[in-house]
């Protein structure tokens, strides 16, 4: 349960997909200009990073690892990725229009999102187990939606400002991301500390 | 539309696709593609010129292939095949990289498999290769790949000259000043890109040459269900 736990926080807080891992940023960038655009983007990744994680986890151990064909681990988790926002999709769609309507928009844009490939190799890279890397793709997934949440509020307060021209839009930015980058850094070693 | 096409692969040379990668249209620096590696890798001017090779590679590999095929594959599944092809040439290459240069593979760590996700090489998939022939392609693959290649090695080579005070490993201004390691952290990778942006903004000013504004959205494969999220927020502030 500590276990669980050390890794749940450090994923959200210390290690932090968008703000120190540089995963995600694309999305980062383009949709956190709203908060409910930027919610609901968060939240159909963590989604898919859950799902994708419960699937590629066993296809690897007890497929390709078997077979010996660890290095096809690219090909098929992309693979896996991209049918599996199609047939969450389409599943939405059928039984669940409600939710298909506020995250649908957002599912396409998931397939070619680093940060849900990068946290299924990351689960393979850090060999954890099934449950811990169930736990460390919802931790990815809320750290996600934490740093779009944040950003959405500070980049309502950026726009309105003045600042220099060749700053406007995406350098002042990165230059915001540095600074709360700068201030996640602090969390470094309290995660250990909390739980002993 | 096929006219307007032909007209325009006329007017513009070989040279010229090959240039516009690498100054007008910089994938990184002026389209903001490809954002993760160029953040992620660039703590050293060894690992941003490593990464940027790679994907040159794959790019130019990537961007033949789709030219070649491009006659045979359905455009309802073109972007999963695309994909396939891409995820190929990215295993390729991670065997190259393995085992010709351990060092930069440890560095570039799950930054070289996840090559397959770069916007800029499904992006350049989708609106350069699957409708010019395979000698444009190539062009515009190596002239993309040089110029993220560019990107990535002016980023690494302005943090490691902060960060560690060397370039390529040799010592310039260490013994001077106390290298600054915040630099070689996250916090330092998005202040210098930032930074980099602003100064090509500048220079694109001054040179009286108008940046394309929007976030280089155009390349990407997903812009249209993007381009919908922003018309709805647009109608959404009305």
């Amino acid at each position: 349960m500590k276990e669980i736990l050390i890794i749940l926080m450090s994923v959200i807080i210390v290690d932090n997909f968008v703000l120190s891992k540089f995963l995600g940023i694309c999305p980062f960038l383009g949709v956190s200009k709203k908060l409910d655009a930027a919610v609901g983007m968060s939240l159909a990744v963590t989604f898919v990073m859950i799902i994708a994680t419960a699937v590629t986890y066993p296809i690897y151990k007890f497929l390709l690892v078997k077979y010996n064909l660890e290095y096809l681990e690219t090909i098929v988790f992309i693979l896996v990725i991209a049918s599996l926002v199609q047939l969450v999709e389409i599943i939405l769609k059928k039984y669940v229009p409600i939710l298909q309507r506020s995250l649908g928009i957002y599912l396409p844009l998931i397939t070619t999102n680093c940060a849900v490939l990068g946290v299924t190799l990351l689960n393979i890279k850090d060999e954890y187990t099934y449950i811990h890397s169930l736990v460390n793709s919802l931790g990815a997934g809320i750290g996600f939606l934490l740093a779009m949440v944040l950003f959405s509020g500070i980049r309502q307060r950026i726009e309105h400002n003045n600042i220099p021209l060749s700053f406007k839009g995406v350098p002042s930015i990165l230059i915001a991301a540095s600074i709360v980058a700068l201030s996640f850094m602090g969390f470094g070693g309290v995660i250990e500390g909390m739980f002993v | 539309m096929d006219q307007l096409d032909t007209k325009r692969k006329d007017k513009i040379g070989l040279k010229s696709i090959f240039m516009n990668g690498i100054i007008k249209e910089n994938p990184v620096l002026v389209l903001l593609l490809g954002t993760c590696p160029t953040l992620a890798v660039t703590t050293s001017a060894v690992n941003g010129l490593g990464m940027g090779v790679s994907t040159m590679i794959v790019l130019i590999f990537s961007n033949v292939f789709i030219s070649i095929f491009k006659n045979i594959i359905p455009s309802r599944v073109r972007i999963p095949a695309y994909i396939v092809i891409i995820a190929g040439f990215v295993t390729v290459v991670g065997f190259v990289v393995k085992a010709y240069a351990p060092g930069i593979d440890k560095a570039l760590g799950i930054f070289l498999p996840l090559i397959v996700v770069n916007c800029i090489i499904l992006g350049r998939a989708e609106m350069f290769a699957s409708r010019m022939s395979v000698l444009e392609s190539t062009f515009d693959g190596a002239g993309m790949g040089i110029g993220f290649t560019f990107a990535l090695l002016l980023i690494g080579t302005t943090r490691e000259l902060l960060g560690s005070g060397m370039i390529f490993g040799v010592a310039i201004t260490s013994t001077l000043i106390e290298p600054m390691g915040i630099f070689l952290m996250p916090p330092g990778g998005f202040f210098v890109f930032g930074c980099m942006i602003a100064l090509v903004n500048k220079i694109m000013k001054n040179k009286k040459i108008t940046p394309k504004q929007e976030m280089g959205c155009a390349g990407c494969p997903s812009s249209a269900s993007c381009n919908l999220l922003t018309d709805q927020e647009d109608l959404g502030k009305n």
